[in-house]
């Protein structure tokens, strides 16, 4: 399924006849859809839906459990990244991820950012100073920590902390930024400070985020993908998808006539 | 009607709160019982010597312990060199990668059972494989088997430390793209650290009181050890051998090293637990 004006966009995943499999239990149904370079692509749906399930492809972040397994294709600038060969490393390195809990290391707020600094480069301790500031600017968290940089992650509160995990994701400076949920935990001023940040991300990343709320999704997303029981009902322009859905059960969703 | 069951309700509650008081008093008084009578009598056999004169023979002035002293904490330390890492290791693989694997259940079922093994019988096993084969006691003897002692302990405690680490932790360090090893060093290990360090030095704590494997492996000597190679004092058997004796003397010596056993293991008990405290408090 093809977002519409996608013919002058650059395609950053492209998603080919995506299946996934908890153990015997079938999770995803063909699931086919491109990803649009330095967009907000949002996934909505009822829970279930498979909507995180189908993101934790796109960092090979099922591997870790036994029995998980995803077929198809996943062509992230035309290379499939589900095959094996592809280094999981390498990948999660492009492909970063925020997760629904904040998941601040126990360590440090410097720390924390440096952690995965560390990991991909070898950096002169100013080189390290540098660009833990600079990350923690870009996740619009430099002003309220840079006095207490050596303080604990968890001190923080829950907006910071997931602005934190956001800072430490784009520090090591991957292409595609993954949410699943990032908001669900936080109150409604956290929120409003994590969409603006992701408005500001999408300049230089490309981002796909899981929701479940409608109205997130309406102010973030430049296309939004409708998942209901494993299966992708409908995908395409924000504005199209909430205006005009195709697809009466799309508009059943997001007029919370069901779900 | 309604009155008379509210009456038997209140009685009832009165009940069963005295009793359950009085059966916690009664903990109570006996734990503090033996702590006053081993503190009063064994502070009276505890001076200067204690610490640094070795044992004389009974009816002579003076004489200490330093040998068993010396001998109890370097076994100790050493059972601690062994059983912590293999410990630490075993519990990463049981909490990790053995969380479902037949191998794993196996590893999770012996362990379980070596805790409620009764430590004679480790003693007794250590005799046989060590001693009985080298002829000789020797303080690498009871140091081993107060490591099989704690290995156990160890092995739970890291895996049960471990998997309170949520999930998501794990998934965000890897996320980030580190290999595993990483993520288990610097992000797992570093958030259960205190529960680890309290499980290590409670296992340590445990063995440190132990008398039955150490009669058959290290049993004990009157001299200064020149090597871990050979029968070695220590402070629980020469408590045994003392208060069975029937000298005056050395019942008082006895006193003493159950003082300084019960001190000792307080002692660290307590120091964990302040660093702990302190540590959370920031």
């Amino acid at each position: 399924m093809n977002p519409q004006n996608k013919e002058q966009a650059e395609i950053k995943i492209a998603v080919k006849n995506l299946n996934f499999f908890y153990g015997d239990k079938q999770a995803l149904f063909d699931n086919t859809l491109d990803i649009v370079a330095n967009k907000a692509t949002a996934f909505i749906g009822p829970s279930g839906c498979g909507k995180s399930t189908h993101i934790r492809c796109y960092n090979r972040m099922f591997n870790l459990y036994k029995g998980h397994r995803g077929e198809g294709e996943i062509l992230f600038d035309g290379q499939n990244i589900l095959n094996p060969d592809v280094p999981e490393l390498e990948l999660r390195h492009r492909v970063g991820m925020i997760f629904q809990k904040p998941t601040p290391f126990p360590m440090t707020v410097y720390d924390n950012i440096a952690y995965g600094l560390k990991l991909h480069g070898n950096y002169s301790g100013s080189e390290l100073d540098g660009r833990v500031e600079k990350a923690l600017q870009d996740g619009a968290l430099w002003n309220e920590v840079k006095d207490s940089l050596h303080k604990p992650g968890t001190a923080l509160s829950g907006g910071q902390q997931q602005r934190l995990c956001i800072a430490r994701a784009i520090a090591v400076q991957p292409e595609v930024i993954l949410m699943d949920e990032p908001c669900s935990a936080l109150d409604p001023i956290a929120t409003s400070k994590i969409e603006e940040l992701i408005d500001e991300l999408k300049k230089k990343f490309t981002i796909v985020i899981v929701t479940h709320s409608m109205q997130q999704a309406a102010r973030v997303s430049d296309f939004t993908a409708y998942f209901y029981l494993g299966k992708l009902m409908e995908y395409g322009d924000t504005n199209a998808i909430f205006t005009s859905p195709q697809r009466q059960e799309t508009e059943d969703y997001i007029t919370g006539r069901f779900g | 009607m309604f009155q008379s069951r509210v009456a038997r309700r209140q009685w009832m509650n009165q009940m069963v709160l005295i009793l359950s008081t009085g059966a916690a008093i009664l903990g109570i008084i006996m734990l503090v019982w033996i702590l006053g009578d081993v503190t009063v009598r064994g502070f009276q056999a505890v001076n200067w010597n204690f610490f640094t004169e070795l044992p004389v023979p009974p009816g002579e002035l003076g004489g200490g312990l330093a040998n068993a002293i010396v001998g109890t904490l370097l076994m100790t330390v050493f059972a601690a060199l062994i059983a912590v890492p293999v410990g630490v290791m075993a519990g990463t693989y049981l909490s990790e990668f053995g969380q479902h694997n037949l191998f794993g259940n196996l590893v999770r079922s012996l362990s379980d059972i070596l805790v409620s093994a009764p430590s004679i019988v480790v003693g007794v096993f250590v005799y046989l494989v060590m001693v009985k084969t080298t002829g000789h006691f020797s303080g690498w003897a009871g140091a081993i088997s107060l490591a099989i002692l704690m290995l156990p302990v160890v092995i739970r405690t890291t895996e049960e430390m471990l998997r309170m680490v949520p999930s998501e932790m794990r998934e965000a360090a890897l996320a980030l793209g580190a290999p595993y090893w990483k993520v288990m060093v610097y992000v797992v290990f570093r958030a259960a650290k205190d529960g680890l360090i309290t499980g290590i030095m409670l296992a340590i704590a445990r063995v440190a009181g132990e008398t039955a494997p150490l009669l058959f492996t290290a049993m004990n000597s009157p001299y200064w050890m020149e090597s871990m190679n050979e029968p070695m004092a220590n402070l629980t058997v020469t408590l045994f051998n003392y208060a069975m004796s029937p000298y005056d003397d050395w019942q008082q010596l006895a006193w003493g090293a159950a003082f300084v056993i019960t001190a000792s293991v307080l002692l660290v008990t307590i120091t964990t637990r302040l660093i702990l405290t302190g540590r959370s408090k920031h």
